[in-house]
């Protein structure tokens, strides 16, 4: 490990309150040192006129296990797009669904330094991992499936936090996970019976448990057992006009369950986006994200946006209904999965049109609440790859600072006009300043994830830094070009005090940590040796053969909760 | 006694067996043959002469560096650790990955590319699965307690015994698994994509539109069948190399994917091909995430370009485009059609395998290894995907597939 200098940079970093100040920064061993403690410097990165930020943060993407490697076997014709030839660096494949190398090598270029995967079944986070541990240049977790699994619907009939407590410690340790993930609860499982569910209140078939009852279970024993980050929820009816009053129950679940112990929001609502339309039908349909960043910003819940990008993609979840009906809707090929007794998921190609009608409004939907929802509440994602390639991050940005792009972009690429009805973005003037992008980009993920060493400069941060080739201070809405190719071209990326892309290109392949939190000692696991057992008799594989042992990682690191 | 070990024989990848010492527990025959006491490749042997495991290892390296455009082939009798080496290989050396599907389950693969598929795990066959289908496929033989364990006689949570399961077997001839089944219905060889468009017709309501007789089935046979699929609460068809390797290949198997789409407008259905392997999906899989796909890759440009019927090991021996091959956990000698053996026989050939087989006597460089799952650990999918980890169980002065082929890659790169 070696010294760094950042000489001169301008400096953001909402966590100190620091909104462009000239600043020298001091790396050393991996860390962000005082100035006093740094030594003789091996590396001296003249700074000047550029802006230094901490590594970005994506808090929910695809980026690893069963979904996305199904899809890149099914989409040959996305993976052949070759983004880097074989060398001292690995070939790296794909132009939306991408390869591991690719992936590693993406997120470092535009200066993110660590990424999250929302959603394993338990069972094949053996898989996950592998391939979390192919992914070079990041720091990576895993958010395991809780929403649809047996023993979750059990624990939540009986509004048992105790037993739901141990069980979520269990399963995270089995599957070295990091959180607690939901998706459409009850949905998955009424899927495996030709259904889905349409309520938080109707019961789930063969259970006795709701929607509703399983999110409140899961949000108290997620509090309860001080989970660094809470529930991170995929909301019931995703996806269907209707579906904003479905979110907004689900965000008042969590504010009658109030915050955390620590005063952090209690609930995540992801690709909020997905999941906020108002209307009855597709022809009627709008946005219902005005009526809910109001609610987010007065509840103890956070967001990220799941912005969709024009034009294709893969839509992958565990949401098997949803995909199902993306089949039917668009007659195109679909991959399901049915996962014993604890999940399920689907694949289906989709492409955004601008001039869709209800595509536009999705696209509206997501920056409507990139300006609307408190910038220590939302962070930037595409739902990679549902809305688009997370390499789309820098030009989200851009939307979000500038009104004129946006119009440019509404003009040039032709978005319905049914948004000026349907959606308040075009009479929207709110820019984001470059200190809100920070955090929404940065602090607000690591707040939400609560990963205190990350998304800051303070000194004993971990030295992930970005630096960009432009003067923060000096660019303006209007001149949104300057301000995309500067997002677009990163001057740095320094990874755990290594300088790893330099002028926008790959410096050094390094590979990151995979945090996983061990909760065990927060919850009596004796309680549910009897339930576990019970399952395990309907399982496929041997309870003994269930979970992921911390030696099979490259470079696991655990965050242990003391009770 | 140790538990919970992986048997490393078939897809099944059966998680219950137990040892005391070298017996070994709910193991079926040919379980038990894997594990017994087998024939092994003695030392590393270079031109027929033993010699030192690094003196193999330098010549393999020296082989595959030289050669213009070396095959790596095989993968799917060892685990992902190893299999991700073998795709880095590949790609180090400008050469071509191909592992075993490409002579078996690739027609299932292309249908996939297609038309997607609707799946799920084995715990569907055991616990939801009412109407269980084998479709050109004889697990009595192939995959000898599927039956039990997942698909016939398993207790599952809502389907709790062989009385609740209609179990329904279509075939060209009467095999084994057929006197398991519940009906019994024998097509023509051949015929399984106009059986399955037959059947699609009648689950869509196009009854009129099939005529009186397909695949040597009668219309109302037909429709029988089709009554029992469409009266399933959750059913399953499991297909196999009966579906693959007949006359239309992946036409078949893209008209059985389309007759299960149809089957989940009206209820839930789902497919699984029976893969053979223990870790064929392995061999997949891994190649999919590292290089962007499953099979046939060829890295001669420095990207990965998938081209089947180009890049796949039979076709690029035949036209003679491989100047060297090296054959991990597989022995395409005994399986590969004449001329591509020819073809091998020509090329200098590197071959990891802890048993000696046809190939070990056209191989060039011989490097024994220890046996995955009994004397290495690893990682391996299970036909359904579902991953899990074999372990070691006894002691083996062989080492393992990993650790040589980290040494050859290791070579290579410097
Ligand atoms: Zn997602």
């Amino acid at each position: 490990m070696s010294v760094i200098y950042i000489k001169g940079g301008i400096v953001v970093d909402p966590t100190q309150g620091i909104d462009g100040e000239i600043m020298d920064i001091f790396v050393k061993d991996g860390k962000i040192v005082e100035e006093s403690g740094a030594g003789k410097a091996d590396t001296v990165i003249d700074a000047k006129g550029m802006t230094v930020v901490a590594g970005g943060i994506d808090i929910h993407a695809h980026i690893a296990g069963p979904k996305i490697n199904a899809g890149r076997a099914m989409r040959p014709e996305d993976m052949k797009y070759a983004r880097n030839k074989s060398g001292p660096l690995r070939c790296a494949m794909g132009r939306v669904l991408m390869t591991c190398p690719a992936i590693g090598y993406e997120y470092a270029r535009m200066g993110y330094t660590t990424a999250i995967e929302p959603a394993t079944p338990a069972l094949y986070a053996i898989h996950t991992h592998e391939e979390l541990d192919s992914i070079p240049m990041v720091d990576k977790a895993v958010l395991p499936l809780f929403g649809n699994w047996h023993l979750t619907f059990k624990f939540a009939a009986e509004g048992d936090i105790e037993k739901m407590k141990a069980f979520i410690a269990w399963a995270i340790e089995r599957s070295k996970g990091f959180g607690v993930k939901v998706v459409n609860p009850g949905g998955v499982e009424a899927w495996k019976y030709g259904r889905n569910v349409h309520s938080l209140d109707e019961r789930i078939p063969g259970f006795e448990a709701t929607p509703a009852e399983v999110l409140s279970t899961l949000i108290k024993a997620s509090i309860e057992l001080n989970l660094p980050h809470k529930v991170h929820v995929h909301c019931n009816n995703l996806g269907v006009p209707g579906s904003a009053e479905t979110t907004a129950e689900t965000i008042k679940l969590a504010e009658k369950i109030g915050a955390s112990k620590d005063g952090r929001e209690s609930l995540h609502i992801t690709h909020i986006q997905f999941n906020a339309y108002t209307g009855e039908k597709w022809r009627d349909m709008g946005s219902g994200a005005e009526e809910l960043s109001k609610l987010v910003n007065r509840t103890p819940v956070t967001v990220d946006m799941g912005q969709p990008i024009f034009g294709h993609t893969t839509t992958m979840t565990a949401d098997g209904p949803f995909e199902f009906a993306l089949h039917k809707l668009f007659k195109s090929k679909w991959i399901n999965k049915d996962v014993e007794i604890e999940t399920g998921g689907g694949i289906v190609p989709i492409t955004y049109r601008a001039k869709s009608p209800v595509n536009a409004v999705q696209w509206a939907t997501g920056l409507e609440f990139g300006l609307l929802v408190d910038a220590d509440k939302v962070v930037i994602s595409t739902d990679y790859p549902n809305g688009g390639p997370f390499v789309e991050y820098p030009y989200i940005m851009t939307l979000l600072m500038s009104r004129k792009f946006r119009e440019k972009e509404i003009e040039e690429k032709g978005v319905n006009s049914y948004i000026e009805k349907a959606t308040s973005l075009p009479s929207l003037d709110v820019e984001r300043t470059f200190y809100e992008i920070v955090k929404m980009t940065r602090s607000t993920p690591a707040k939400i994830l609560g990963l205190e060493n990350k998304g800051t400069l303070k000194v004993g941060a971990d030295a992930d830094i970005t630096i960009y080739p432009f003067d923060c201070r000096n660019v303006s809405p209007e001149d949104y070009e300057v301000l995309l190719k500067g997002l677009r071209s990163v001057a740095y990326t320094i990874k755990d005090g290594e300088i790893v892309v330099k002028d926008g290109e790959i410096a050094k392949e390094v590979w990151g940590r995979t945090f996983w939190v061990n909760a065990v000692k927060g919850a009596t696991q004796e309680i549910i040796e009897e339930d576990l057992n019970e399952v395990f008799r309907y399982y496929t594989v041997s309870r003994g053969n269930y979970g992921v042992r911390e030696e099979w990682i490259r470079r696991p690191e655990t965050i242990a909760i003391e009770e | 006694m140790i538990r919970d070990i992986v048997c490393t024989f078939c897809g099944n990848a059966c998680d219950d067996i137990e040892f005391e010492g070298d017996y070994g527990r709910n193991l079926c025959p040919i379980g038990e043959a894997k594990f017994a006491k087998k024939e092994r490749i003695k030392a590393p042997m270079v031109d027929g002469k033993e010699v030192s495991y690094e003196e193999a290892i330098e010549r393999a390296a020296e082989i595959l560096k030289e050669a213009k455009r070396p095959l790596l082939f095989g993968w799917s009798s060892t685990v992902n650790e190893a299999i991700r080496l073998g795709v880095l290989l590949a790609e180090k050396v400008g050469g071509i990955y191909d592992q075993c599907s490409s002579v078996c389950h690739a027609p299932t693969t292309l249908a996939m590319i297609e038309e997607g598929i609707v799946g799920g795990t084995l715990g569907q066959a055991k616990n939801r699965a009412d109407v269980v289908v084998f479709w050109g496929c004889n697990p009595v033989e192939a995959h000898p307690r599927h039956p039990t364990r997942y698909s016939v006689m398993a207790k599952g949570f809502l389907t709790r015994s062989r009385a609740e399961r209609r179990v329904v077997v279509v075939d060209v001839r009467k095999t084994p698994t057929a006197y398991l089944a519940t009906d019994f219905y024998m097509v023509e060889p051949g015929s399984d994509f106009m059986v399955f468009t037959a059947l699609r017709s009648i689950v869509n309501g196009h009854e009129e539109a099939v005529p009186e007789e397909v695949g040597g089935l009668t219309k109302n046979e037909l429709k029988s069948l089709a009554e029992i699929l469409l009266k399933a609460r959750y059913g399953l068809i499991f297909f196999g190399l009966g579906v693959t390797h007949s006359r239309g290949h992946e036409r078949n198997v893209e008209a059985v994917i389309k007759l299960v789409q149809d089957l989940n407008r009206k209820t839930r259905f789902i497919l699984q091909p029976m893969r053979g392997h223990f870790n064929v999906v392995g061999s997949g899989e891994v190649a999919a995430w590292e290089a962007g796909f499953e099979y046939a890759i060829d890295f001669s440009r420095g990207y990965a370009r998938f081209s089947p019927g180009e890049f796949t090991a039979v076709e690029a021996l035949i036209r003679g485009d491989c100047d060297a091959a090296m054959i991990v956990a597989s022995d395409p000698a005994a399986h590969f059609p004449k001329k591509a053996v020819e073809s091998l026989k020509e090329i200098p050939v590197i071959q990891i395998d802890p048993h000696p087989n046809l190939t070990t006597k056209l191989a060039d460089v011989v490097i024994p290894t220890a046996i995955v799952g009994i004397e290495a650990e690893g990682t391996i999918y299970r036909m359904d995907g579902v991953p899990l980890r074999v372990k070691k169980i006894r002691e083996s002065d062989y080492p393992s597939d990993v650790e040589i082929l980290e040494k050859i890659l290791e070579k290579v790169i410097s």
